[in-house]
Parts: structure tokens; C-alpha cells; sequence
């Protein structure tokens, strides 16, 4: 009798199981779930979005760290590249510099050029004297004309093994044997202590105008000829002096020297024997 | 260890006046390094090698610079024994011997070089040279000799520590 009622429970169960299934199936008991599910997605979502904020309070120290090493290598990136820009500013400088210098050396095909770096400038302010990164190692002689891509800059003053001293035509003891274009006029370019250039000894007959050309004689044999110096500026002519004098604006910026061309197959010719001593037979 | 250091650290400062220094002129004055170091070395109360120091600096700018030698050397010595005679006559004030001291010595200088000039055969006008050159370069000086002071008073310190009387 009991094993009869319960099998009878056991298939009213499974009856009500198989319905409930077949409800659920049809769709009938979808308001039901979403009544009785609402409060443990509520209390899910709860528990879910407190256990998110413990884990980014927990974590967010670690973010903080690895945000900073990457700003660090964010930073140290930046400045490598800030650094290679400043690199290539300076080699396109410097290929500008040589280029005006190879196309310096393209007109004028009849010398042997040597390029070198200016590395330091006189100690002394009284002298306008550059030192330069060449020196006999390199065949440099002293005498040797100094050019830039612009014009005359100078001649080699003395030389030691690995460097030379440059004498600037700006040097308040430098004198140049000049002519000026287009009169042909001679005369004698001079240094000076605020490195301005004058010229001295222009005849009082030649017509010298403001923009002439002024360019190396080569007479004296100390520089080779028509090597451009610069411009007249302004003339001084009065009747009373015998000769006629003017300012000169150089062709080369005496401030800004980094890269020189050296004549080196120009031989200065020393014509100190062939002047006449006085009292001398 | 004194006057060996001399070479390395006058060398150094030759090299920054020629390369750096010298692009940087008041008018047409310029800085000089050497002199401040020697002035400031001087002026030093234990320090011995003075007049080594003097020599050495006198021979490495003379060697480097177109003007005469024998100018630096001279102008040097001159200048470290006018520093010396200060350090005697008012040691209670060293800044005071290290402005002195840096004044009279560049205008030595400067004056031995303009007098050299004139015996080669470059005679430069007084006035100019006096304008342009010789009172910008005691004024770019005198702005340098206070720092100058404070590093050779360190060295000094490092290389002659005083003696602790027990």
C-alpha cells in the first residue's frame, strides 16, 4: 500500500517536473523567473561592482607604476629623438658648408684644397687668430692661403703636427695686397682691432666707388690672385693726402667660421731678400 | 700633487677659453680663465705652488696664442706675485685681494701684450684698445672671479686639509 503511494507521488512529481519544463519551454514562465531572479541580480551586480572597486584599489598602485615607467621611457624617447634632430640640424649644416665648399673648390680648379674644422680661436683678444683641427701631419704648411666657400679668410701662421694657427685677414697686423674691380686699382687691405677692414694706399687718380669688388693682386706672393675679400662700403678721398682709403665688408663672416679650404699647393714666395736694405751696398 | 694638477687643470680651462670663452666677447674683450685660476690659486692661504702654476699657465697659453710667450709668462708671474703680496697684506678679506688681484692682473697682461705688439711692429691704437678690449675683458673677469674664488677655495681645501690640533 505505501510502496503504491509512492510511486504515485514519484510520477505526479515527475508529471509536474515535465509541466513546469514544458511551461518554462513555452515561454509561460518567463514573468515568474524575471520576478524571482530580480532580487539575486540585484545582489549579484552589488557584490560584483564592490569586488571590482577592492580589485582596482588593489591593483591601481601597479598601474600607477607602470604608467610612470612608461612616461619615463616616453620621456627618455622623446629626448633621443629631440637629441637626433639636433644631429641631423648640424649635418645638414655642415653638408651645406662643405657643399658651398666643393662647389668653391669646382670653380676654382687650378689649387689643391685641404678642408678643416676651426676649433678654437686665440686666447688673446688683441689677435684675430683661429686654431685649426690640421697641422703638418696633414701637409699644411705655414703660408698656405685660407679660404671659406665666400672668399679669403686668412693664411696659415704656424703649424704643429695635429693643428695650425690661422692668421685672419682681420688681424690688426695682417696686410693684403689687393686690387678693385672693375677700376683695377691697387692697394693694401688692413686688419684692425674691431676686426673691421680698411683699405690704404688707393691711388688719388683711381675711381673707386662704393661696391667695388675687392679681390687678392697676388703681388707680394703671400696669396694667390682674384680671390674675392669683399665690397667697398664707403670711401675717404681728400684732396690734401696722397692717398685715397675705404672700408671693406667681407665677404666672410669672420663670426661664424666652422669649416675652412686650405690652398696647399700655393707656395708663398718670401721676397724679404729682395727688398733693399737701407745702408746696403 | 699640487703643481702636477696644474697642467691638467690649466689645460682644461685653456681649452674652454679658446673654444667657448673666446666666442663669447664683451665688445672685443674676452675672458680669461687662466688668469682667474692663477689669481684664485694664489690667493689661496696654505697653497705653495703658486709661482708653479704661474709658469706652467704662462707657457700653455703662450704656446697656444699668437702673441709672444714670453707676455703670459711674465704677465703671470706678475700677476700670481701680486696676488701673493695681497694675501700677506689683507688676508682678513680674500674677495677683496681676488677683485684686486684679477683687476691689475688683466690690465698687466693686457698692457704686456700691447707693448709686445708695438716692439713686432703692430702699433694698436691706445684709446681702441682700451675700449674695446682692455675694460670689457676686467669686466667679464671680475663677473668670473667670485665663482673662480669659490672653486680653488674647495680645491685648496681638498688638496691641504687643515690640520686638527689634538
Amino acid at each position: 500500500m505505501k510502496s503504491s503511494a509512492r510511486t504515485w507521488q514519484t510520477v505526479m512529481l515527475g508529471l509536474a517536473a515535465v509541466g513546469v519544463i514544458a511551461l518554462a519551454l513555452g515561454g509561460y514562465l518567463t514573468p515568474v523567473s524575471r520576478l524571482v531572479s530580480a532580487p539575486f541580480i540585484s545582489a549579484q551586480y552589488w557584490l560584483s561592482s564592490r569586488l571590482l572597486t577592492i580589485q582596482n584599489i588593489v591593483s591601481s598602485s601597479q598601474d600607477l607604476a607602470r604608467l610612470r615607467q612608461q612616461n619615463i621611457d616616453l620621456e627618455k624617447e622623446v629626448s633621443d629623438l629631440q637629441s637626433e634632430i639636433i644631429d641631423l640640424k648640424q649635418q645638414i649644416a655642415e653638408t651645406r658648408v662643405l657643399s658651398a665648399l666643393v662647389e668653391f673648390a669646382r670653380v676654382h680648379p687650378e689649387n689643391r684644397y685641404l678642408a678643416a674644422a676651426i676649433i678654437g680661436r686665440d686666447p688673446s683678444p688683441f689677435v684675430k687668430y683661429v686654431i685649426i683641427n690640421r697641422g703638418s701631419d696633414a701637409g699644411l704648411r705655414s703660408g698656405m692661403p685660407v679660404v671659406t666657400s665666400q672668399g679669403l679668410a686668412g693664411r696659415v701662421a704656424a703649424v704643429t703636427a695635429g693643428a695650425a694657427r690661422v692668421e685672419l685677414i682681420t688681424d690688426p697686423s695682417s696686410s693684403v695686397n689687393v686690387s678693385l674691380e672693375p677700376s683695377g686699382a691697387q692697394a693694401v687691405l688692413l686688419g684692425s682691432l674691431s676686426g673691421e677692414l680698411t683699405l690704404d694706399l688707393i691711388p688719388q687718380n683711381a675711381s673707386v666707388k662704393v661696391g667695388d669688388l675687392v679681390l687678392t693682386s697676388g703681388l707680394g706672393g703671400n696669396f694667390p690672385g682674384n680671390i674675392l675679400i669683399g665690397q667697398i662700403t664707403s670711401v675717404r678721398r681728400r684732396e690734401t693726402d696722397l692717398f685715397q682709403q675705404a672700408s671693406v665688408q667681407p665677404v666672410v663672416d669672420f663670426t661664424r667660421l666652422e669649416i675652412v679650404l686650405l690652398i696647399t699647393n700655393f707656395r708663398p714666395v718670401d721676397i724679404q731678400p729682395l727688398i733693399p736694405m737701407p745702408g746696403a751696398p | 700633487m699640487a703643481t702636477l694638477l696644474a697642467f691638467p687643470i690649466l689645460s682644461i680651462l685653456l681649452v674652454l677659453q679658446s673654444a667657448v670663452f673666446s666666442q663669447i666677447p664683451l665688445l672685443q674683450g674676452t675672458t680669461d680663465l687662466v688668469l682667474l685660476a692663477l689669481v684664485a690659486w694664489s690667493l689661496q692661504r696654505r697653497v705653495q705652488t703658486a709661482w708653479q702654476w704661474g709658469i706652467m699657465g704662462g707657457l700653455l697659453v703662450g704656446f697656444v696664442s699668437a702673441v709672444p710667450f714670453v707676455v703670459y709668462v711674465v704677465g703671470y708671474l706678475l700677476t700670481v706675485g701680486l696676488a701673493l703680496l695681497l694675501r700677506r697684506r689683507i688676508w682678513q678679506v680674500p674677495l677683496l685681494a681676488m677683485f684686486i688681484a684679477t683687476f691689475f692682473g688683466t690690465l698687466v697682461i693686457h698692457l704686456a701684450t700691447l707693448v709686445a705688439l708695438r716692439v713686432s711692429g703692430t702699433v694698436l691704437p691706445l684709446s681702441a684698445s682700451i675700449n674695446l678690449i682692455i675694460l670689457p675683458s676686467i669686466l667679464l673677469n671680475l663677473l668670473l672671479a667670485l665663482p673662480f674664488f669659490t672653486l680653488f677655495s674647495d680645491l685648496a681645501k681638498f688638496l691641504y686639509p687643515e690640520e686638527l690640533e689634538m
